[in-house]
Parts: C-alpha cells; structure tokens; sequence
C-alpha cells in the first residue's frame, strides 16, 4: 500500500492530516492435558485518519483501505472536528505531531515461519505432559502467542515512518489438587515471559526443564502452610515487582490521568501535577527509567503514534519523582515534562498515554545480602492477584508462591501469599535493592486503559526488592 | 453489512470440499466516540469495522481465525478465499483435536432492532450544553452494532442493533464523585437534560464532608451496580462448567463439598430482554431462560459444545469461554425506600471497582468502595466515605452475611469496548448484607 500517494490525494480543508495504518497477525496455541484446546489466528488491518481543523483533532478509523474509503474517512473526520471544536478541552497546534522520519525492527534470531504450526504444537504438547509431574497435578496448559505487527505512518507535514514487531509470549501451568486443597503455578505469572524476539525461546530443553520445576511447585504447595498474617519483611521476585511497578508506579505517572482524563474509568492519581520535582515518591535506592529502547523488552520501539522519538529518562531518580508519563499531547496541556508514550493499541482507536517498558534500576545488594538480612519475612514470587484503588493508592496483592525468611534463611514453602499497602508508604519503605544478577525482564500484553477501552503491551524489568514492614496475610 | 456477510457466507460455504466443515461468524460496528473531560472534548471519532472469523474443521482437526473485512464485496471474498486455503494448510499439520465440534445447528433468526440516534456530528451540540458547569468526565458511544453466525449445515444469524451510551462521572471540586450511565435506543433530548440534572442534583450530597472509616466488618447495602459487579465475577472462575472441571472456579466449593448460597440469591442467564443475542460463535441458540443457581443451590453451569463433548455431558450452548451473556439476579422483597432504614447504621456502597479473585477457589473477592459511598447511621445518611479496600468470600457476601434483596431488579448496561462495543447487560438488584470486610 503506497501510503504517501494516498495521502498526496487527499483533499480536504485541515491544519494537518495523518494516516496510521496497521496490519497485525496474532497467533495462538493453547494446550491443555495434552490436548489441542486453541490453534488460533487473528488478522487485523486498518487505518487511522487524524485530522486537526480549528484546534480539534478528530478520528476517523476504517479497515476499507482504498483511495476512496480513506476519502471519506478524512472527510467525515473533518466534519467531526468542525463541530467539536467549539467544544475543545485544549486547542492543539501541528507541534502535537512532530516530523518523525525512520523505521525500526524488532530483534530477533529466528523467524516466526521457522516454527511450523505443527512442530509448534508438538512442543506444546511435550510442554503439557512434561508439567504433570504426579498424579495430584490434575490439569496443564501449555501456550504461545505470537504477533507480528507493523504500522506506517504519514502526514501532511512530512512524517514518514515505519515499525515492525515480532513479539513472542509464552506460559506453562499446572493445578495440582489434594482432597479441598487446589494450587496453581505459571511460568512467573500469566503469560509474564512476553518479549521481543523469535522462536529461539521455544528451547525444547530449556521448555521441558522450566515445565518440570513449575509442575513440582504446584504440587510442593499442596503440602504447604498458609501464608502466616502479620507485619514483616517483604521480598518480591522480579516476576512480582513487575505488577508492582505497573500498577503503583506507572498508571499514577500518567499524565492524562493525573489531567482527569480517567476520571470515569481507570481512574485519577494521587500524583498531582506540582508533585513533579518535589514527592519523594520511594526511598532513595527507587530509580525508575521509561525506556524504550532496550533490546528485546516487550514494549520497545522508535517512535510513539505520534511521532515522537523514543529516548530513554528517569521518572524517578533517587527516590525523587521529576518526570511523568506523557506524551506530547499531555505535555502541551500540562506544561510538564514527559516522555514519548502517546501509544495507541491499534488502528481503530487513538493513541492515548501509556506505559512502554517502566523498569526499576538494579542496586548493589546481592540475592544473599537481602535474604541473610532478613529476620523473619516473607519471599514472594509470580502475580496470581491485582487490585488497586483509583487513584492507585491502596494496593492488594497475591502471589502464587511463597517462602518463610527466618533468621537470613528460606525456610518453609507458604501458600496463598498475599500483602496490602499503600503506594508512597510503601516504597518508602524499599530498604535493600537486588544487584544486576538480581534483575530480570518480563511483560505482559494485557494493561487495560482508555475510554473506548484498549489493551496494549508493556515491559517491566526490576531486580530482586525486600521492603520494611508490610502487611501481608495468607489465603481464605 | 449483512449482504455482506450473506454473500462470503454463499459464496465461502460452496467452496467447503467433503470432510471439510466451516462455521463463520461476523462481528462489526459503526461507531461515534466522543471522549469528554471536564465537560469538554477530549477526543472525538467514528470506527468503523468489520471482522469474519472462522472455525474450520477438517476430519478430526480443527483451527480459528479471524479476518478483518473491508466493506468492498471483491476484495472481502478475496480475503476469506485466501483465508480459508490458509486455514486448510493449517489444519493439516496440527494433532487431532478429540473435542472439536462440528457446527450441525440449521436455526435460523433475523434480529434487528433500529433506534434513532443523533447524527455523528450533532453530537457535541446535544450533549455538552446541558451539562454546564459541571465537571464530568466520561464517554459517548453511538451507532450500530452488528454480529452474525453461519455454518456449513445451514444454520444462519444476524442480529444488528441500534444504541447510544453516555457513561460518565460527576466531580465535586473536594473530588467526591457519583457515576451514571445514560442509555438507549431513541434520543430524546428532554429525558437526556432530565436524567443529567438528576444526576447532578445527587452530587451535591458529596458535598458533605467526608468521613474516613477504620477497617474492619460493617453492615452494608450495595447498589444494583455494585453487585453487577460481583455478579461479573462468575464470569471468570466462576459458572463455567470446564472451569469447574479443571478446579479453577469459586464455585468448585459447591459442587464438591455440598457448600450453597443465601436461599435470597437466584442467578440465571435470561435472554428475554432481548439485549444480547442468543446464539454463539457456532450458531448455537442457548435457551431463552437458564437458572444456574436457585436459592443458593448450585443448580446448572454454562456448558459449551466442547465441554459437553469432553465430559460426557449435555451443552446448553454456552459460548466457548462460558461466561454470562445476560446475567440476572432474581429481586427480593427489600423496597427501595426502605433500604436507609433497613441498613440502621453502616455503609451504603452505590459503586465497586477493580475486582479480583483475592482466592479464587476460597471465593474471596478483593476491590474497592468508589463513587457514591456513604456513611449511614439510624437510617440516615452522615457522609461520603473515603474509599476502602474491601476483601470477602461471595460464600459470605451471597451466603451467610446476605439478610435482604431489594425489589427492583435494574439494567446494568456493560459499556465496554476492549474488543468492540460490548451488546450484553446484568440486570440485578441491591444487595443487604448484616456484615461486610473493609481491610485498608
């Protein structure tokens, strides 16, 4: 599809127009007990026209992909901002979409194609039996997903990029049951192992031994004491900090909510906008980085939907919140400094502010310095349960296992591990942080947001974390 | 849209070789968004879209797909054409599938309901005036809706239905907020001003200062929306029969250990209110009234054609994932006028948020209070509280701690839009409980 041609032949009376097109193939292959339960394809392609008329953009989003359609679309788009533009929130100028010029590819080693659906659904079905390690484990899934996206993009003003993805996601559980007693375990939470790359992690050796070890720990759970209930040291695997990072550090910094945009669905934050430069957010080892350039992390890429360039900055250094997660929009109507997240989840809706890849910088503790300086705590590993206010203060999580730290030692397996807090207390209260060795990268496709609603991919990357005095309890 | 549809349908199915089975389904939408934020535009659009999928089966093998379509007779054929030779190769190299369904239903229904709805570009104009002053964020969504079903053994459907949704909250400067949602099929503009003044006269009960209560077990009433939202929670480990089976559901409790319900709490998927259509993606119809839980008893669960093939029992045609359609929790005897008095003194909770399964096999469900959430004392209303975190067992919530039901039963609209705009509504009522768990 020439996109500059069809753009070149739209006429019609706006300040700027913009043609997003998205073409995106997700594949999905789901095995339980050995069995085929999904062989899934789906196929999407559309495009987005934006217009700016009177300071107003307006939408016109359409999967007819000829010269006349996209006509139409433009014209009704215009007709759309015409009339809300006596209405606007905030008069933008074509500064919201800068010039952006360039393209970029996902790394990777080994093509989609090179798995076959068949060879693919072999592994999986290896995978699946692997996980059943006895008879108490009464159910496994196996499963892959994996996206190819690309998106071009094009404006009057002379934006002209292009951006392929290959994005690989992958999950292995057991359930094991004894008598009224039912436990689960991923592969570090629901589909956690999400990233840009190929078919090279489909490592039939490395596959089968990660199944044999999450099998084994369904069925250690069954055995295991509940969770205890107290105030006590929290150590959180990086597979954790990943949920912990999303939803009590990202959805506050955005700026769109923090603006009111959310009000009536996910939400405000307790971040208001003269906290910038000033709320000691964590303690002082808290160094958060939106970074969009790391290779592989599953929310990468050059340019945001509105073409501005992907650079890596610190939202919180040293503990000390200084930026937000904005895009250009959220930056003109706040006057704050943000970043390039202006994301959208695809051709059908407009980009919003969202995260990409949100990480925690390692520190200098080693995995031996946090848990030799723990007297009595609780270790905690891959998210099983999220829920978290409005204004993303008041916290509870749950994770799938968990090991007692007594005196510096992991002793016992606990189950059902849960704790509750409150956002800016309780990353005060991060007292060691895990070294590089510590630090490991997950993601997830699934961060909801927007209204109309949309899902879209982000990445979290954290080392190994121990917090003062937490408030955690077992299950029901 | 259905033309289209109709003709891929004839000219798809023509091209099925022997062994071969097809099911396509269709889903698509015209829609205008208008995304408002302190009573002003925020962002403002139409989409317009059209997927066919396909469920193709070919001897013991089967795999799905989905396509989008571009409106242009020629070019959609062409797609679904190539699509379908994709889905052959495909199919061909996978392990057979021992519960694949072959689609056999021959029922056919035409549905479509046209409403009157502001044109895309009136919109702003019919909305934004009436709301003054007021701080109110939300969404608008109108236009058509459309979803078809066919299948190789003649079956066929097509439902579109016409709609306009404005979901929104009301702010108060202290950032006490109430939510509501203004629905339907024909515009009205007086019943509109009407409904959104009402709305904003409820406001000023936030205005009252706020109370901040200490965590621990109250008496509680919750709103119609509220247990909309607890009653979403069985969509999700929680009626489906496979997910019993693969003990990953809240309700394993009942099914194998004896365990029940409040006698108060009736759950059924009624499709009588003609809000969401009947058949599935393979063209199945359910039936019209389905009681799962009947006075606490755990009585039936949603079973698919897959569920019903893997374990020897009988479908009633659910979808593939088994959640509810078109929930409805039967109505008590509690009168709406009563409900102050009945609750004496505690919290009256007119909205819930971000719910999750703190325990899902235990049935514990953790969210917060959001919106319109009061302290009551004597039957009568002190102030807004600050939002609590709440974590309780439905076996609780539904079972033990449930003492009255209101009369009313109200349409809970689902306005989401994550993979188009959703068709489907829970119809229950209010909820009192004698004890109900704040944690934080």
């Amino acid at each position: 599809m020439d996109l500059q041609a069809i753009l070149s032949g739209i006429d019609v009376k706006a300040d700027w127009v913009g043609l997003r097109y998205v073409k995106e193939n997700t594949g999905f292959r789901l095995v339980r007990d050995g069995k085929p339960e999904a062989n899934t394809r789906e196929s999407k392609q559309g495009i987005m026209v934006e217009v700016l008329v009177n300071g107003q953009f307006a939408y016109y989003g359409t999967s007819r992909l000829d010269a006349v359609g996209i006509q139409a679309a433009a014209d009704r788009a215009v007709v759309l901002a015409k009339a809300a533009s006596k209405y606007s929130l905030h008069s933008f100028g074509t500064e919201a979409r800068p010039v952006a010029k360039g393209s970029y590819r996902s790394a990777f080693q080994t093509a989609a194609e090179a798995f076959s659906p068949g060879e693919l659904s072999e592994l999986l079905i290896k995978a699946s039996t692997e996980l059943k390690v006895s008879d108490k484990v009464v159910s496994t899934n196996a499963m892959a997903r994996i996206v190819e996206s690309e998106s071009h993009f094009v404006s009057s003003n002379g934006s002209d990029f292009d951006q392929q993805f290959l994005m690989v996601s992958a999950d292995y559980s057991a359930v094991a049951q004894d008598g009224s007693i039912t436990q689960k375990r991923t592969d570090g939470g629901l589909l956690a192992k999400s990233y840009q790359t190929g078919m090279e992690v489909f490592n039939e050796q490395d596959v089968l031994a990660r199944c044999r070890i999450i099998g084994a720990e369904a069925v250690e759970l069954l055995s295991a004491e509940d969770c205890p209930t107290g105030t006590m040291d929290l150590v959180l695997a990086p597979d954790q900090m990943m949920l912990q990072i999303h939803e009590s550090v990202g959805h506050a910094l955005e700026i769109d909510r923090i603006l009111g945009d959310e009000r009536n669905y996910a939400g405000w934050s307790f971040v208001r906008m003269d906290d910038f430069g000033k709320l000691q957010y964590g303690s002082k080892l808290m160094n958060i980085t939106f970074d969009p350039t790391l290779e592989n992390q599953f929310a990468s890429y050059a340019y945001d939907d509105g073409g501005l360039k992907a650079e890596k900055e610190f939202l919180i250094k040293d503990g000390l919140l200084i930026r937000g997660l904005g895009g250009l929009e959220s930056q003109l109507r706040s006057g704050l400094d943000g970043v390039a997240n202006f994301r959208a989840s695809s051709w059908n809706r407009a980009p919003i502010d969202r995260m990409a890849n949100l990480n925690l910088e390692p520190g200098d503790s080693s995995y031996a310095d946090i848990i030799s300086s723990v007297e009595r705590g609780v270790f905690m590993t891959s998210n099983r349960s999220w829920s978290i206010d409005d204004y993303r203060n008041k916290f509870q999580f749950g994770c799938e296992y968990g090991k007692l730290i007594e005196n510096g030692k992991l002793t016992k397996t606990v189950k059902n591990p849960n704790y509750r807090a409150i956002s800016n207390p309780f990353w005060r209260s991060l007292k060691m942080l895990g070294n590089q060795d510590t630090f490991e990268v997950y993601g997830t496709p699934f961060c909801g947001k927007g209204e109309p609603n949309q899902v879209i991919r982000v990445g979290h990357a954290s080392p190994l974390c121990l917090f003062d005095k937490v408030e955690i309890f077992g299950g029901a | 849209m259905e033309k289209l549809f109709k003709q891929i349908t004839q000219d798809i199915m023509t091209r099925l070789k022997p062994g071969e089975h097809l099911g396509l389904s269709f889903g698509g939408e015209h829609t205008t968004f208008a995304r408002i934020n302190a009573a002003k535009i925020r962002q403002i659009g139409n989409v317009d879209e059209a997927d066919l999928g396909f469920n193709y089966i070919w001897k013991a093998k089967c795999c799905t797909s989905s396509i989008s379509l571009s409106g242009n007779i020629d070019e959609d054929l062409q797609r679904a054409q190539t699509e379908l030779d994709r889905l052959r190769t495909e199919a061909r190299q996978l392990p057979d599938d021992p519960y694949l369904v072959i689609p056999d239903s021959t029922e056919t229904s035409l549905n479509e309901k046209f409403g009157t709805l502001p044109e895309a570009d009136e919109i702003a104009d019919k909305i934004l005036p009436a709301m003054g002053q007021a701080d109110l964020t939300g969404i608008w969504a109108s236009g058509r809706i459309y979803q078809g079903s066919a299948n190789s053994a003649g079956g066929y459907h097509w439902f579109a239905s016409d709609s306009f949704s404005l979901d929104y909250s009301l702010i108060t400067p202290a950032e006490k907020m109430v939510k509501a949602t203004y629905g339907g099929t024909h515009w009205d503009q007086a019943k509109y001003e009407t409904f959104l003044a009402d709305s904003i006269e409820k406001l000023k009960l936030m205005s009252l200062a706020p109370r901040k209560i200490e965590p621990g077990d109250y008496r509680t009433y919750i709103a119609s929306a509220g247990v909309s939202d607890i009653l979403s929670m069985f969509s999700w480990g929680g009626v489906s029969e496979a997910a019993i089976r693969q003990s990953e559901s809240s309700l394993g409790k009942m099914r194998n250990e004896g365990a029940t319900l409040s006698r108060l709490f009736t759950l059924s998927e009624d499709f009588s209110s003609g809000l969401s259509p009947r058949f599935n993606g393979n063209g199945e119809v359910a039936p019209e009234v389905n009681t799962l839980i009947s006075k606490g008893e755990l009585v039936q669960t949603l079973v698919s054609s897959r569920t019903a093939k893997e374990y020897g029992i009988e479908s009633n045609f659910a979808t593939g994932g088994e959640g509810l359609r078109a929930a409805v929790m039967s109505a008590g005897e509690l009168k709406e006028a009563d409900v102050l008095k009945a609750l004496g003194t505690g919290v009256y909770l007119s909205n819930l948020h971000y719910l999750n399964w703190s325990d899902m096999i235990g049935g514990r469900i953790t969210g917060m209070t959001r919106y319109a959430c009061f302290w009551v004392e004597d039957g009568q209303i002190i102030a807004p509280i600050e939002n609590m975190r709440f974590d309780d067992s439905i076996y609780n919530i539904l079972g033990d701690q449930l003492e009255a039901v209101t009369e009313t039963a109200l349409v809970n609209p689902d306005v989401g839009t994550y993979d188009g705009r959703e068709l489907s509504a829970t119809i229950c009522p209010g909820i009192l409980l004698k004890s109900f768990s704040l944690t934080l």
